[in-house]
């Protein structure tokens, strides 16, 4: 059933065969998994994923599994939510907001990763999987893991929100907490990799786990009646998402599967502590400059060296599209303007999404009058530090203290 | 003489070692020095121009040498260097 014929270095081209494998040996570019296109054109219509279930497997064609999936079944097909009490306050005539915050089972986009990872895992017959995470990621394997049966090993910066820990405690990983930023988790996670043999979701499994952020826009398009937005803002941290959901809207296209073609504006939002590639866009740089020591409390984006900065570049340029960093006070207003007008409690880098959004639309990098698909991909309730929201007054339990209370907000 | 840690990738020029000593005053001069005993090597790590690729990360003591000197950066008798394919991550 598979329709994947290998992997290639996105550098020189260099061609491997399916296996547990993430940088080309001529010259470190990462691989990318290659499909038969001319194949899929025929199978997979519009007719054919409208019959199937609402999951991301309903785009098995275009993930990297040579049978069907065996970790993560349910995942995906996560609401696309319009929002018009958001929209008219900004003055926008069609925004939508893609809510992986409510993805199954653990409440971020990456369990759409993950699924293919550890599905892609027990194809290969490893028995131990591992990450290094910001957070969602290590919630996710954590949780995915557990389902499947597989031991796992997850590491993370040590300062990470707690309840982003305790997400990942509570299904009985080995999780170790590295003193440093997540680059140096990263560094030692590259190390240990080589040396323990395991299947690590985002290094020798990266390949097939990066491929499953296309079905968050596969599934975009899809709930917008197989439209493509005129504009798309997702967050950037080491930059895979954005790539794969330029790369997603080029795969549709080519299949024939988007009315009007995949014209999409893609836009990059970073934190302002933690911007390297939003940096390089405004510059109009492909290079980019690493951030030694993120500083901002959208930790699950504080990657100061990312591994596709370059590419996600390149996907927003070649889109049209531009680059936003907003600070963090940007970010916590964000997400309360976005739960107060449309109940939705996102995640920091959600914040930072709609933060960007508001900074595009101000430099007419974004038309009011196009639609516009925000990405929201994470849950608020694990990140709740940051908001510092007044709290409740406390009264007693009779009709007085009530009336009293409401005679001073009177006042 | 500096330590030089070789990814798993570059493992089959060192012929399966994962450290190998090298002698350099500078990072640069360190490449040098393992193309010499590990042909092939170098041509790995930099492009033509002779710059550190793309997604090649050097680190010297645990620094990345891109907040450093770069391919100048100094070295000294036992310095431990590494080097890391960049990884994917975050969100």
């Amino acid at each position: 059933m598979s329709y994947v014929t290998g992997l290639a270095c996105r550098e020189c081209g260099s061609a491997y065969e399916k296996a547990a494998l993430h940088v080309c040996e001529h010259c470190f570019g990462p691989l990318e998994v290659k499909y038969d296109y001319d194949r899929i054109r025929g199978e997979l219509t519009r007719e054919v994923i409208a019959r199937r279930a609402t999951s991301m497997w309903r785009y098995a064609e275009l993930l990297p599994l040579d049978g069907p999936p065996t970790v993560g079944r349910q995942v995906g097909w996560t609401p696309l939510v319009r929002a018009e009490r958001l929209a008219k306050k900004l003055g926008l005539a069609e925004l939508w907001l893609k809510n992986d915050g409510v993805c199954f089972p653990s409440l971020s986009f990456k369990d759409r990763v993950v699924a293919v990872a550890l599905s892609k895992a027990k194809e290969l017959g490893f028995d131990t999987v591992a990450c290094a995470s910001t957070g969602n990621l290590a919630n996710s394997v954590a949780a995915n893991a557990a389902q499947a049966g597989l031991r796992a090993f997850i590491f993370i910066p040590h300062d990470l929100e707690a309840s982003k820990v305790t997400a990942t405690l509570v299904y009985g990983p080995r999780l170790v907490a590295i003193r440093g930023t997540y680059d140096d988790v990263n560094r030692l996670c590259s190390e240990i990799g080589g040396k323990y043999g395991w299947g690590f979701a985002n290094i020798n499994l990266r390949p097939f786990y990066a491929e499953g952020s296309k079905s968050y826009l596969y599934e975009i398009v899809e709930q917008l009646g197989w439209r493509a937005p005129a504009h798309i803002v997702a967050p950037m941290a080491g930059g895979s998402l954005i790539t794969k959901i330029r790369k997603g809207l080029l795969e549709l296209d080519k299949l024939g599967l988007i009315t009007g073609g995949a014209s999409t504006h893609i836009h990059g939002a970073q934190a302002a502590g933690c911007a390297p590639i939003v940096t390089a866009v405004r510059e109009g740089r492909d290079v980019i400059r690493p951030v030694k020591q993120p500083k901002t409390i959208a930790k699950s984006l504080a990657i100061g060296n990312p591994a596709d900065g370059y590419y996600a570049t390149r996907a927003i340029g070649e889109s049209g599209g531009y680059a936003a960093a907003p600070e963090d006070p940007e970010i916590v207003s964000a997400m309360r303007l976005l739960a107060e007008t449309e109940g939705i409690f996102t995640e920091t880098a959600g914040g930072v999404t709609l933060g960007a959004t508001l900074r595009l639309l101000d430099e007419g990098k974004i038309g009011r009058d196009e639609p516009i698909v925000i990405s929201l991909t994470g849950q608020g309730l694990k990140t709740t530090d940051p908001l510092e929201l007044a709290p409740p007054p406390v009264i007693g339990a009779r009709l007085a203290d009530f009336d009293s209370l409401m005679a001073i907000a009177k006042e | 003489m500096a330590t030089v840690r070789i990814p798993t990738p570059l493992r089959k020029l060192t012929n399966g070692l994962e450290e190998v000593a090298a002698t350099g005053a500078t990072i640069g001069d360190i490449l040098t020095d393992l193309e010499k005993h590990y042909p092939g090597l170098k041509e790995r790590l930099c492009d033509d121009k002779g710059q550190v690729r793309r997604f090649v990360n050097i680190f010297a003591n645990d620094e990345d040498i891109r907040f450093l000197q770069n391919l100048e950066t100094p070295v000294a008798d036992k310095d431990e260097i590494s080097i890391v394919p960049a990884i994917a991550g975050g969100v």
